[in-house]
Protein backbone atom coordinates (compact mmCIF):
# COMPACT_ATOMS: atom_id res chain seq x y z
CA UNK A 1 0.00 0.00 0.00
CA UNK A 2 1.61 3.04 -0.84
CA UNK A 3 1.30 6.49 1.25
CA UNK A 4 1.43 9.90 0.11
CA UNK A 5 2.97 12.25 2.39
CA UNK A 6 2.87 16.14 1.90
CA UNK A 7 5.92 18.23 3.86
CA UNK A 8 4.12 21.73 4.44
CA UNK A 9 4.31 24.63 6.74
CA UNK A 10 2.22 27.42 5.33
CA UNK A 11 5.23 29.57 5.94
CA UNK A 12 8.13 30.21 3.66
CA UNK A 13 11.72 29.57 4.24
CA UNK A 14 11.15 26.89 7.16
CA UNK A 15 12.85 23.96 5.52
CA UNK A 16 10.02 22.45 3.44
CA UNK A 17 12.29 21.59 0.69
CA UNK A 18 15.71 20.42 3.04
CA UNK A 19 13.22 18.30 4.45
CA UNK A 20 11.49 16.60 1.70
CA UNK A 21 14.88 15.97 0.04
CA UNK A 22 16.43 14.31 3.62
CA UNK A 23 13.30 12.76 4.23
CA UNK A 24 12.62 10.81 0.10
CA UNK A 25 16.55 10.39 0.27
CA UNK A 26 16.12 8.70 3.84
CA UNK A 27 13.03 6.53 2.95
CA UNK A 28 14.71 5.23 -0.29
CA UNK A 29 18.43 4.33 1.35
CA UNK A 30 16.42 2.23 3.86
CA UNK A 31 14.77 0.33 0.59
CA UNK A 32 11.54 2.33 -0.28
CA UNK A 33 10.62 3.25 -3.66
CA UNK A 34 10.73 6.76 -3.33
CA UNK A 35 8.72 9.61 -5.20
CA UNK A 36 9.39 13.02 -4.53
CA UNK A 37 6.93 16.20 -6.28
CA UNK A 38 7.75 19.54 -6.49
CA UNK A 39 4.68 21.57 -6.26
CA UNK A 40 6.28 24.76 -6.58
CA UNK A 41 4.90 25.48 -9.89
CA UNK A 42 7.22 28.41 -11.17
CA UNK A 43 9.78 28.58 -8.29
CA UNK A 44 11.46 25.09 -8.71
CA UNK A 45 13.93 24.33 -6.40
CA UNK A 46 13.96 20.83 -5.20
CA UNK A 47 15.98 20.14 -8.66
CA UNK A 48 18.54 22.62 -7.32
CA UNK A 49 18.40 21.17 -3.58
CA UNK A 50 18.87 17.39 -4.39
CA UNK A 51 21.41 17.59 -7.06
CA UNK A 52 19.63 17.11 -10.56
CA UNK A 53 18.91 20.33 -11.97
CA UNK A 54 21.06 19.68 -15.03
CA UNK A 55 18.79 16.53 -15.57
CA UNK A 56 15.77 17.84 -15.93
CA UNK A 57 14.00 17.16 -19.18
CA UNK A 58 10.24 17.30 -18.98
CA UNK A 59 8.76 18.67 -15.50
CA UNK A 60 5.14 18.10 -13.46
CA UNK A 61 3.28 19.78 -15.48
CA UNK A 62 4.47 18.70 -18.97
CA UNK A 63 2.68 15.18 -17.47
CA UNK A 64 -0.20 16.64 -16.39
CA UNK A 65 -1.01 18.05 -20.16
CA UNK A 66 0.03 15.04 -21.62
CA UNK A 67 3.39 16.48 -23.00
CA UNK A 68 5.11 13.60 -21.58
CA UNK A 69 5.10 10.67 -20.10
CA UNK A 70 5.70 10.52 -16.28
CA UNK A 71 8.40 7.70 -17.06
CA UNK A 72 10.38 10.79 -18.96
CA UNK A 73 9.81 13.38 -16.26
CA UNK A 74 10.90 11.33 -13.26
CA UNK A 75 14.62 11.35 -12.93
CA UNK A 76 16.77 8.82 -11.18
CA UNK A 77 18.49 9.42 -8.47
CA UNK A 78 22.29 8.49 -9.43
CA UNK A 79 23.27 8.24 -5.58
CA UNK A 80 20.64 6.64 -3.66
CA UNK A 81 18.60 3.60 -5.35
CA UNK A 82 15.10 3.68 -5.16
CA UNK A 83 14.89 7.85 -5.10
CA UNK A 84 13.21 9.87 -8.01
CA UNK A 85 12.29 13.23 -8.22
CA UNK A 86 9.31 14.67 -10.28
CA UNK A 87 10.32 18.54 -10.53
CA UNK A 88 8.39 21.48 -10.71
CA UNK A 89 7.42 23.63 -13.94
CA UNK A 90 8.29 27.09 -14.26
CA UNK A 91 5.27 28.41 -16.14
CA UNK A 92 3.98 31.52 -14.64
CA UNK A 93 0.19 29.74 -15.00
CA UNK A 94 -1.19 29.60 -11.54
CA UNK A 95 -3.51 27.46 -12.93
CA UNK A 96 -1.61 24.43 -14.33
CA UNK A 97 -2.10 22.02 -11.96
CA UNK A 98 -5.25 20.69 -11.30
CA UNK A 99 -7.31 17.95 -9.19
CA UNK A 100 -7.49 15.86 -11.66
CA UNK A 101 -3.93 16.17 -13.23
CA UNK A 102 -2.14 15.72 -9.62
CA UNK A 103 -4.91 13.14 -9.22
CA UNK A 104 -4.10 10.99 -11.97
CA UNK A 105 -0.09 11.63 -11.65
CA UNK A 106 -0.24 9.94 -8.01
CA UNK A 107 -2.04 6.92 -9.18
CA UNK A 108 0.30 5.75 -11.54
CA UNK A 109 3.19 6.52 -9.26
CA UNK A 110 1.08 4.13 -7.16
CA UNK A 111 0.24 1.46 -9.78
CA UNK A 112 4.21 1.95 -10.75
CA UNK A 113 4.96 0.42 -7.35
CA UNK A 114 5.95 3.54 -5.55
CA UNK A 115 5.87 2.70 -1.85
CA UNK A 116 6.22 6.11 -0.51
CA UNK A 117 5.24 10.04 -2.35
CA UNK A 118 6.37 12.61 -0.84
CA UNK A 119 4.69 16.37 -1.81
CA UNK A 120 6.81 19.30 -1.53
CA UNK A 121 4.07 22.20 -0.86
CA UNK A 122 4.97 25.55 -2.00
CA UNK A 123 4.69 28.21 1.14
CA UNK A 124 1.15 29.84 1.05
CA UNK A 125 -1.93 28.82 1.31
CA UNK A 126 -2.66 29.27 -2.42
CA UNK A 127 -3.23 26.63 -5.08
CA UNK A 128 0.19 24.85 -5.12
CA UNK A 129 0.00 24.20 -1.22
CA UNK A 130 -3.47 23.46 -1.70
CA UNK A 131 -2.75 20.74 -4.41
CA UNK A 132 0.38 19.28 -2.82
CA UNK A 133 -1.91 18.74 0.61
CA UNK A 134 -5.21 17.92 -1.23
CA UNK A 135 -4.28 13.92 -1.63
CA UNK A 136 -2.63 13.30 1.51
CA UNK A 137 -2.79 10.22 3.68
CA UNK A 138 -0.09 12.07 6.22
CA UNK A 139 1.31 15.24 6.93
CA UNK A 140 4.73 16.52 8.02
CA UNK A 141 4.12 19.75 9.12
CA UNK A 142 7.65 21.29 9.15
CA UNK A 143 7.82 24.57 11.81
CA UNK A 144 10.80 26.96 13.31
CA UNK A 145 10.72 27.75 17.00
CA UNK A 146 9.43 31.13 15.95
CA UNK A 147 5.88 32.64 16.36
CA UNK A 148 4.96 33.51 13.32
CA UNK A 149 6.48 29.86 11.86
CA UNK A 150 3.67 28.21 14.84
CA UNK A 151 1.05 30.29 13.47
CA UNK A 152 1.05 29.52 10.40
CA UNK A 153 1.63 25.70 10.94
CA UNK A 154 -1.84 26.10 13.05
CA UNK A 155 -3.60 27.22 9.81
CA UNK A 156 -2.33 25.17 7.71
CA UNK A 157 -3.12 22.28 9.98
CA UNK A 158 -6.76 23.80 10.07
CA UNK A 159 -6.40 23.89 6.23
CA UNK A 160 -5.75 20.09 6.25
CA UNK A 161 -8.18 18.85 8.94
CA UNK A 162 -11.28 20.76 6.64
CA UNK A 163 -10.12 20.71 2.65
CA UNK A 164 -8.12 17.69 2.22
CA UNK A 165 -9.66 14.86 0.36
CA UNK A 166 -9.60 12.40 3.82
CA UNK A 167 -11.25 15.43 5.44
CA UNK A 168 -13.71 15.34 2.53
CA UNK A 169 -14.32 11.97 3.28
CA UNK A 170 -14.58 11.79 7.19
CA UNK A 171 -11.57 10.72 7.81
CA UNK A 172 -8.44 12.05 9.47
CA UNK A 173 -4.49 12.89 7.96
CA UNK A 174 -2.50 11.90 10.55
CA UNK A 175 -0.15 15.10 11.46
CA UNK A 176 3.54 14.82 12.37
CA UNK A 177 5.51 17.73 14.30
CA UNK A 178 8.74 18.45 12.27
CA UNK A 179 10.93 21.39 14.39
CA UNK A 180 13.88 22.53 12.70
CA UNK A 181 16.57 25.22 13.34
CA UNK A 182 16.43 24.41 16.52
CA UNK A 183 19.35 26.06 18.99
CA UNK A 184 19.48 24.01 22.65
CA UNK A 185 21.75 26.72 23.48
CA UNK A 186 18.99 29.45 22.65
CA UNK A 187 16.41 27.24 24.38
CA UNK A 188 17.95 27.22 27.33
CA UNK A 189 18.71 30.97 27.68
CA UNK A 190 15.61 31.30 27.30
CA UNK A 191 15.06 33.16 24.53
CA UNK A 192 13.46 30.30 21.80
CA UNK A 193 10.00 28.51 22.01
CA UNK A 194 11.29 24.89 23.07
CA UNK A 195 9.89 21.89 21.70
CA UNK A 196 7.68 21.16 24.42
CA UNK A 197 5.66 24.98 23.90
CA UNK A 198 5.57 24.57 20.01
CA UNK A 199 4.29 21.16 20.58
CA UNK A 200 1.77 22.06 23.62
CA UNK A 201 0.83 25.03 21.39
CA UNK A 202 0.16 22.58 18.50
CA UNK A 203 -0.70 19.65 19.81
CA UNK A 204 0.25 17.14 17.31
CA UNK A 205 2.68 13.98 18.05
CA UNK A 206 6.52 15.20 17.32
CA UNK A 207 8.30 13.20 14.91
CA UNK A 208 11.43 14.85 15.45
CA UNK A 209 13.86 17.54 16.16
CA UNK A 210 16.21 19.14 13.39
CA UNK A 211 19.16 21.76 15.21
CA UNK A 212 20.29 24.25 13.33
CA UNK A 213 23.53 23.59 11.67
CA UNK A 214 25.71 24.66 8.88
CA UNK A 215 25.89 21.33 7.44
CA UNK A 216 22.34 22.39 6.03
CA UNK A 217 23.41 24.94 3.83
CA UNK A 218 26.53 22.93 2.92
CA UNK A 219 24.64 20.39 1.76
CA UNK A 220 21.86 22.75 -0.66
CA UNK A 221 25.16 24.55 -2.00
CA UNK A 222 26.57 21.39 -3.19
CA UNK A 223 23.44 19.59 -4.17
CA UNK A 224 22.90 17.26 -1.63
CA UNK A 225 20.30 15.87 0.43
CA UNK A 226 21.93 16.82 4.22
CA UNK A 227 20.62 12.82 5.19
CA UNK A 228 23.71 11.95 3.23
CA UNK A 229 25.74 13.75 5.36
CA UNK A 230 25.75 10.89 8.03
CA UNK A 231 28.93 13.09 9.66
CA UNK A 232 26.77 15.99 10.44
CA UNK A 233 24.14 16.41 13.57
CA UNK A 234 21.44 17.43 10.99
CA UNK A 235 21.99 14.80 8.59
CA UNK A 236 22.04 12.15 11.61
CA UNK A 237 18.81 13.95 12.82
CA UNK A 238 16.56 13.61 9.66
CA UNK A 239 17.70 9.64 9.69
CA UNK A 240 15.96 9.37 13.17
CA UNK A 241 12.87 11.26 11.80
CA UNK A 242 12.99 8.39 9.00
CA UNK A 243 13.76 5.75 11.20
CA UNK A 244 10.60 7.23 13.94
CA UNK A 245 8.58 7.52 10.30
CA UNK A 246 8.55 3.73 9.75
CA UNK A 247 7.88 2.80 13.32
CA UNK A 248 11.05 2.73 15.10
CA UNK A 249 11.04 4.12 18.67
CA UNK A 250 14.16 6.42 18.59
CA UNK A 251 14.56 8.78 21.39
CA UNK A 252 15.84 12.43 20.39
CA UNK A 253 18.96 13.09 20.04
CA UNK A 254 21.12 16.91 19.79
CA UNK A 255 18.47 18.96 21.80
CA UNK A 256 20.70 19.68 24.82
CA UNK A 257 23.25 22.10 25.14
CA UNK A 258 26.75 20.75 25.23
CA UNK A 259 26.80 23.04 28.05
CA UNK A 260 23.54 21.14 30.17
CA UNK A 261 24.63 17.52 28.65
CA UNK A 262 28.41 18.60 30.97
CA UNK A 263 26.38 19.70 33.67
CA UNK A 264 24.38 16.28 34.07
CA UNK A 265 27.33 13.99 32.94
CA UNK A 266 28.93 15.92 36.17
CA UNK A 267 26.07 15.20 38.25
CA UNK A 268 25.20 11.36 37.66
CA UNK A 269 28.98 10.66 35.50
CA UNK B 1 30.27 41.16 34.87
CA UNK B 2 28.26 38.31 37.07
CA UNK B 3 25.74 40.84 37.85
CA UNK B 4 25.48 41.99 33.90
CA UNK B 5 24.89 38.53 33.09
CA UNK B 6 22.89 37.91 35.26
CA UNK B 7 20.49 40.37 34.51
CA UNK B 8 21.11 39.76 30.63
CA UNK B 9 20.30 36.52 30.91
CA UNK B 10 16.47 37.27 32.55
CA UNK B 11 15.52 39.42 30.42
CA UNK B 12 16.21 36.69 27.58
CA UNK B 13 14.32 34.02 29.51
CA UNK B 14 11.37 36.77 29.47
CA UNK B 15 10.60 36.63 25.38
CA UNK B 16 10.48 32.78 24.98
CA UNK B 17 7.45 32.71 27.70
CA UNK B 18 5.90 36.00 26.04
CA UNK B 19 6.20 34.05 22.67
CA UNK B 20 4.26 31.23 23.87
CA UNK B 21 1.65 33.45 25.50
CA UNK B 22 1.13 35.51 22.99
CA UNK B 23 0.77 32.45 20.52
CA UNK B 24 -1.74 30.35 23.00
CA UNK B 25 -3.99 33.73 23.09
CA UNK B 26 -3.56 34.03 19.14
CA UNK B 27 -4.67 30.36 18.30
CA UNK B 28 -7.25 30.18 20.98
CA UNK B 29 -8.51 33.24 19.53
CA UNK B 30 -8.46 32.37 15.85
CA UNK B 31 -9.59 29.07 16.50
CA UNK B 32 -12.97 30.31 17.99
CA UNK B 33 -13.29 32.51 15.08
CA UNK B 34 -13.35 30.06 12.50
CA UNK B 35 -16.10 28.17 14.76
CA UNK B 36 -18.76 31.28 14.83
CA UNK B 37 -17.85 32.10 10.98
CA UNK B 38 -18.28 28.49 10.03
CA UNK B 39 -21.54 27.10 10.02
CA UNK B 40 -24.08 29.22 8.02
CA UNK B 41 -27.06 26.38 8.65
CA UNK B 42 -27.39 27.32 12.32
CA UNK B 43 -30.27 30.38 12.13
CA UNK B 44 -32.48 27.73 9.96
CA UNK B 45 -31.90 24.62 12.14
CA UNK B 46 -32.64 27.45 15.09
CA UNK B 47 -35.79 28.48 13.38
CA UNK B 48 -37.00 25.05 12.58
CA UNK B 49 -36.00 23.30 15.71
CA UNK B 50 -38.38 25.73 17.73
CA UNK B 51 -41.05 24.74 15.51
CA UNK B 52 -40.59 21.57 16.57
CA UNK B 53 -40.11 21.74 20.31
CA UNK B 54 -43.56 24.35 20.18
CA UNK B 55 -45.67 21.50 18.93
CA UNK B 56 -45.32 19.90 22.50
CA UNK B 57 -44.27 22.87 24.63
CA UNK B 58 -44.73 26.03 24.38
CA UNK B 59 -41.76 28.68 24.24
CA UNK B 60 -40.44 31.86 23.35
CA UNK B 61 -38.19 32.51 19.97
CA UNK B 62 -35.09 32.57 21.98
CA UNK B 63 -35.71 29.88 23.67
CA UNK B 64 -33.55 27.93 21.69
CA UNK B 65 -29.99 28.06 21.52
CA UNK B 66 -27.39 26.58 19.03
CA UNK B 67 -24.14 26.84 19.17
CA UNK B 68 -21.47 24.96 17.28
CA UNK B 69 -18.05 24.54 18.89
CA UNK B 70 -14.94 22.65 17.21
CA UNK B 71 -12.58 20.84 19.32
CA UNK B 72 -9.71 19.12 18.43
CA UNK B 73 -11.10 15.10 16.93
CA UNK B 74 -14.99 15.99 17.07
CA UNK B 75 -17.12 19.47 16.62
CA UNK B 76 -19.66 20.08 19.39
CA UNK B 77 -23.64 20.98 18.61
CA UNK B 78 -24.58 22.15 21.28
CA UNK B 79 -28.23 22.53 22.14
CA UNK B 80 -29.67 24.85 24.76
CA UNK B 81 -33.21 24.90 25.02
CA UNK B 82 -35.30 27.04 27.68
CA UNK B 83 -38.47 25.62 29.01
CA UNK B 84 -41.26 27.93 30.74
CA UNK B 85 -41.66 27.83 34.23
CA UNK B 86 -44.92 25.95 35.82
CA UNK B 87 -44.32 23.52 33.15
Amino acid sequence: MSKVIVVTSGKGGVGKTTSSAAFAAGLASKGHKTAVIDFDVGLRNLDLIMGVERRVVYDFVNVINGESTLKQALIKDKRVENLYILPASQTRDKDALNKEGVESVINELKADGFDYIVCDSPAGIEKGAFMALYFADEAIVVTNPEVSSVRDSDRILGILQSRSKVAEEGGTVKEHLLITRYSPERVEGGDMLSKEDIQEILSIPLLGVIPESGSVLQASNSGNPVIMDKESQAGQAYMDVVSRFLGEDIPLRFVESEEKKGFFKKLFG
Amino acid sequence: MGLFSFFKKEKKKNTASLAKERLQILIAHEHSDTSTAAPDYLPKLQEELIGVIRKYVKVDDNAVNVKLEKGDNFDVLELNITLPENN
